[in-house]
């Protein structure tokens, strides 16, 4: 049995025919368009290959005049010379590197359980108030989290969780894009899926991982990357939460390594190097997966 | 059916309450309590060190006539958001919606390629800190260097330190992460065309590729246009910390402020006014919210009217 409605055979086949693209396609216009792509993709990636190049640069080269984009003679000294790049900082580099694993990693997995927990009932169940909440995921959407800073600030301070690892966490916990997009890709399942689910004998909770989960799974996916990517990148307001050296991230030391200016340009590359990977062999995997779940992304009404 | 007591209803559904639990309460605690506190701060003074002092009923709107009557940089930082907001936003949602497009027509291994190579600075946004050593406003500076090695220029430019350039600085920036979750819900929505569609476009007499887009493409992926442009309007909004980054706090005469910094410093050491910090915020929270609201009405009557 399918869980998730597909399209007929039938249409499936005729997508693979490309008669009708092509008839609307001048061979001129591919060739500008082309052309378009590549120029723009080398502005997208300039910082990347640069950050690269610029982590593998020795100490003469990041001083030259004019400097050069490309290394000339790549060499590791600014990966072993990062821990002395920090400069007044009472820990080893190695830490920023673990709480930012420690971050990223709690707070997706929090993420992803709590967004598909609560986007099964908002998709599939008829309960009073599935309107109301729904429509505030969806106001979510339509503001920047950053906005209520300074209240937060307030109950952070309040409840006694300014310098603490929940204070990095919890804000980007509750971004409501990832139970919007789940909720929207669970609407698919085939309801009559479910309901020989319950008729053998299976409860909600049960149904929710033993049939819903398996069949969302590029929805999972997708919010792994995107909850991933905002927790690891994140130079928010939150972050100013954070006092203790021993509590800080990988972005966090990447702004103190800046200020060390010229000197510290390959130092700052090395861990620019370090923030860019992991997102991107990540999203490498997972893409098909992510596309696949946008598709459900439109709004409605 | 009979009428339910509201307890009765709760014990029914009850799975459904504590699966969504969880996320809601979180929610509710740490964003919608938030928004409530913003709203009733602004309404009085409060320095942290002291309780908040609410405004009687005749000075309830002091912050908001403050703001908007007395404060030169609340201004400025106005006019510069909304300036990001209206260039950002419609260029980065017709460059989400045309790459899209674009890379849409690529075969598919290409078009993977290609996705990641737009999509990858959203996900490694941190290096946008490399811009910063292009724009470099001595003559080491990447763009400096190449335009006088080309003979356009002689002395470097003050990319980042004079008035006229570093709002455009901010703006590239900010398009250069701007390919986000908009564009690859474009990319899906493009991809989940019915091909038979075209077919039959092109049997109707649809010519060029732009014909195609018009008729056909964009009719076909209302819901994912609507959800785009709330992407996008949302993001070019939030301005803040990578116009700090890069240009300074405050910049040469508040050219690059936007209201999110203006709050900042509002709240912050040493003026800890976080009442009028909290009128700001509701502010930038009404604009957002309005303008999406609006966006979404006009989507939705273009929509009728097709």
């Amino acid at each position: 049995m399918t869980v998730i409605q597909k399209p007929s055979r039938a249409l499936r086949v005729l997508r693979g025919s490309k008669v009708g693209t092509k008839a609307t396609r001048s061979r001129m216009g591919n060739a500008a368009v082309v052309f378009f792509l590549v120029l723009l993709a080398a502005f997208m990636s300039f910082p990347m290959i640069y950050t690269v190049n610029v982590a593998f640069k020795p100490m003469g080269e990041l001083l030259k005049y004019p400097p050069d984009f490309f290394v000339q003679n790549p060499t590791l000294q600014n990966f072993t010379n990062l821990s002395n790049a920090i400069s007044n900082s009472t820990v080893p580099f190695s830490r920023y590197f673990f709480n930012s694993i420690i971050v990223a990693g709690l707070g997706t997995l929090l993420h992803v359980i709590f967004a598909s927990l609560a986007a099964y009932p908002l998709a599939k169940h008829k309960f009073p108030g599935r309107k109301t909440l729904f429509m505030m995921v969806v106001l979510g959407l339509m503001f920047s989290p950053t906005i209520v800073e300074v209240p937060r600030y307030l109950q952070m301070a309040a409840i006694g969780w300014l310098d603490s690892y929940q204070a990095m966490i919890v804000p980007l916990l509750i971004n409501t894009l990832g139970l919007y997009l789940m909720k929207q890709f669970m609407e698919q399942i085939n309801d009559a899926v479910l309901e020989a689910a319950r008729i053998d004998g299976a409860g909600e909770w049960a149904a929710w991982w033993y049939v819903v989960m398996p069949a969302v799974k590029p929805a999972y996916l997708t919010l792994t990357i995107f909850a991933f990517k905002d927790f690891w990148n994140n130079i928010g307001p939150v972050m100013m939460y954070i006092s203790s050296e021993s509590k800080k991230t990988l972005p966090l030391a990447l702004t103190n390594i800046m200020q060390g200016g010229l000197p510290r340009l390959g130092a700052t590359a090395v861990v620019g190097l370090l923030l860019m990977l992991p997102p991107i062999i990540i999203f490498l995997i997972t893409q098909s997966n992510v596309i696949e779940t946008m598709k459900s992304s439109g709004m409605k009404d | 059916m009979t009428r339910m007591t509201l307890a009765r209803k709760i014990k029914l559904h009850r799975t459904s309450y504590l699966m969504v639990a969880p996320f809601m309460l979180l929610f509710i605690g740490f964003m919608v309590v938030p928004v409530i506190m913003a709203v009733v701060y602004s309404f009085s003074t409060y320095n942290v060190m002291e309780s908040p002092r609410f405004f009687g009923l005749t000075r309830l709107f002091d912050n908001y006539l403050r703001l908007f009557l007395d404060d030169e940089v609340f201004q400025i930082s106005l006019r510069n958001t909304f300036m990001f907001a209206i260039i950002t936003g419609p260029v980065s949602y017709v460059a989400c919606l045309l790459i899209a497009w674009f890379v849409n027509d690529l075969k598919p291994k290409m078009r993977a390629a290609a996705t990641l190579f737009f999509y990858a600075p959203s996900l490694a946004f941190n290096v946008y800190f490399m811009w910063k050593y292009v724009f470099a406003s001595d003559s080491r500076g990447l763009l400096n260097t190449w335009l006088i090695q080309l003979g356009f220029i002689n002395e470097p430019v003050l990319w980042l330190n004079d008035t006229r350039t570093t709002l455009l600085v901010v703006i590239v920036v900010q398009l250069w992460m701007s390919l986000g979750t908009a564009f690859l819900a474009f990319i899906a929505g493009l991809q989940g065309i019915d091909r038979n569609l075209y077919e039959a476009g092109a049997i109707d007499g649809v010519k060029n590729r732009w014909q195609e887009l018009y008729h056909i493409t964009l009719p076909s992926m209302k819901e994912q246009l609507l959800f785009g442009a709330v992407m996008q309007i949302t993001g070019s909004f939030a301005v803040g910390s990578i116009s700090a980054e890069l240009i300074g706090r405050p910049s040469p005469l508040y050219s690059a402020h936007t209201l999110q910094m203006h709050m900042e410093d509002v709240a912050l050491a040493p003026r800890f006014e976080m009442g009028y910090a909290c009128a700001i915020a509701v502010v930038l929270f009404t604009i957002t919210l309005s303008l999406n609201q609006l966006v979404r009405h006009l989507l939705q009557r273009g929509d009728k009217s097709v």
